[in-house]
């Protein structure tokens, strides 16, 4: 099982955590400005890359606290997480 | 007895690419290939390639679990997969290749008080499309499918079904063989180890593709990549709203025959048939990470033995004998996404996700009718990717009988 490095707790094993997707997904500054396309793409579209991918991880059975990692979605190794 | 296939080596030719195609097919997943089959029978367009950076089929043709089944609640939904059903049911003749299908019937379990309104809901819908469907009460389960554990007092009960009697499995590479063979014949070129790495552009249109083989100049370009699609059109700066998940299954070894339908339940989420050879064929729920790698992690396969051993006992005494993992793309609404792009010659076929085996015949019909006439088929008309930005939303999720 694979192993995730908890910025608080340190490497705990997989089951305890719950993915999150894509990270920095910022809530729109001027919502009101946008157009429906940029709304779409605000709700529904995510980079899907195949290698380094920034993304959210919680730690929900630990100390439950989200921190964001960059994972190679090509091997899923952790390269960091803060 | 059903007859053995020759073997695929001889089933089509491995020619050079040509520099020019009318048509260029990336991906010979079995939606690549029924495309390009399709695109000859019913419109006599051959000029085509089908370009697969692996082996033929080797995608996740080769590693989903074959259900076949067309009990969706949408009418859109049930629209496009009951042209499937209604097109695999004549399959072994069109392609005069064996496909093993069974028509085996499919039971989806309801575990709760909502689960039954849904289902039931569900048969309702489908009877309204001309789908066959049938609510069974826990007793009538059991005499579909006398191993499910119907005992009340676990703790998913089954509480009834729905039951699509002409729903099944078909032997997967078969089908792929068939359609690649028929495809061959017609004069089209399948052509294995070719990478699209890049396209050349000209403004809207694309030129052609770049690949590991060389430059292929093409007139229309047609993306059957499944879980690999984002790849593709990251190179062309076209943003699709698809996740890649890897999704595992898993054989056990040979047993008797003891189970004669398929299984599926999305509470305790595990689908299950026995194979024509013996086999019982296990699926599970996608790992919840993007992914790529074509493998996914333990405690998802612990997770749904767990599951399959409280709703089917016997298997408690079966050996797991192997497992493997494919990857699958899911969209927003669990429904695909098929037709034109911002590219005026460049189509999508992607977002099937984990269920798009049972669509074969019937997205490769639309997808030849799209590319052959510039115009989408009724039947994939709805699942344009402007959906998303409309509000247009098809939404399968829960309401398909996945819950993924
Ligand atoms: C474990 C598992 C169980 C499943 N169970 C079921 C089920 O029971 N019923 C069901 O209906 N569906 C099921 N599915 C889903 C089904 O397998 C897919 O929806 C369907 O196979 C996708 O279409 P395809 O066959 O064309 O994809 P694939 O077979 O994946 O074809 C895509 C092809 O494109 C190629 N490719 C990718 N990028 C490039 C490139 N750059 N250049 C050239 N070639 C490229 C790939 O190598 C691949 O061969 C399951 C999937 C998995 C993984
Ligand atoms: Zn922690």
């Amino acid at each position: 099982m694979q192993l995730i490095e908890c910025p608080w707790c340190g490497p705990r094993e997989e089951v305890e955590f719950h993915y999150g997707g894509q990270a920095h997904v910022a809530y729109p500054a001027d919502p009101q400005a946008l157009s429906d396309e940029e709304w779409a793409h605000y709700v529904f579209f995510r980079d899907n890359p195949k290698g380094l991918f920034t993304e959210r991880w919680s730690h929900s059975v630990g100390c439950r606290r989200w921190f964001n990692a960059v994972r190679d979605t090509a091997t899923y190794r952790f390269q960091a997480s803060s | 007895m059903n007859p053995l296939p020759e073997h695929p080596d001889f089933l089509w030719r491995n020619p050079e690419p040509k520099r020019s195609y009318d048509v260029v097919i990336v991906g010979a997943g079995g939606h690549g290939l029924a495309t390009a089959h399709y695109l000859a029978k019913n419109h006599g367009i051959t000029n085509v390639a089908v370009l697969e950076k692996g082996w033929l089929a080797g995608g996740n043709m080769a590693r989903n679990t074959t259900i076949i089944r067309s009990n969706y609640l949408w009418d859109e939904s049930a629209g496009i997969y009951e042209h499937a059903l209604k097109l695999w049911e004549g399959l072994e003749d069109d392609l005069g290749y064996p496909i093993l299908f069974s028509q085996r019937g499919v039971l989806n379990l309801a575990h709760s008080l909502q689960d039954v309104r849904d289902s039931v809901r569900r048969v309702e819908a489908n009877v309204l499309n001309g789908v066959d469907a049938e609510w069974l009460t826990p007793d009538e389960v059991k005499k579909v499918c006398p191993i499910v554990n119907t005992s009340q007092e676990i703790r998913y009960p089954v509480l009834g079904a729905t039951y699509q009697p002409r729903a099944g499995i078909a032997k997967h590479d078969y089908v792929a063989w068939g359609f690649a063979r028929r495809a061959d014949e017609a004069g089209i070129d399948l052509i294995q180890d070719c990478e699209v790495t890049g396209f050349t552009t000209d403004g809207d249109r694309v030129t052609g593709v770049r690949t590991t083989r060389g430059d292929i100049a093409a007139g229309k370009v047609a993306l059957c990549a499944a879980g690999h699609t984002s790849v593709l059109t990251d190179m062309l700066g076209l943003r699709v709203p698809i996740q890649s998940h890897p999704l595992q299954a898993l054989v056990s070894e040979l047993l008797e025959p003891v189970h004669p339908t398929v299984v599926m339940s999305n509470a305790v989420h595990v689908y299950v048939s026995q194979a024509h050879k013996g086999e019982l064929v296990m699926g599970a729920g996608i790992d919840s990470y993007n992914g790529y790698g074509q493998r996914g992690a333990f405690h998802i396969i612990e997770r749904q033995m767990a599951a399959a051993v409280e709703l089917f006992p016997v298997f408690a005494r079966a050996h797991l004998l192997r497992t493997w993992g494919g990857i699958v793309d899911v969209t927003p609404d669990a429904s695909p996404i098929v037709g034109h792009t911002p590219y005026e010659n460049v189509y999508l076929n992607c977002g099937w996700g984990t269920g798009g085996f049972k669509a074969t015949p019937g997205v490769g019909w639309c997808m030849a009718h799209t590319i052959a006439h510039d115009e989408p088929h009724p039947f994939n008309a709805p699942f344009t990717l402007e959906r998303f930005v409309t509000g247009a939303l098809v939404d399968e999720h829960g309401a398909a009988a996945v819950a993924h």
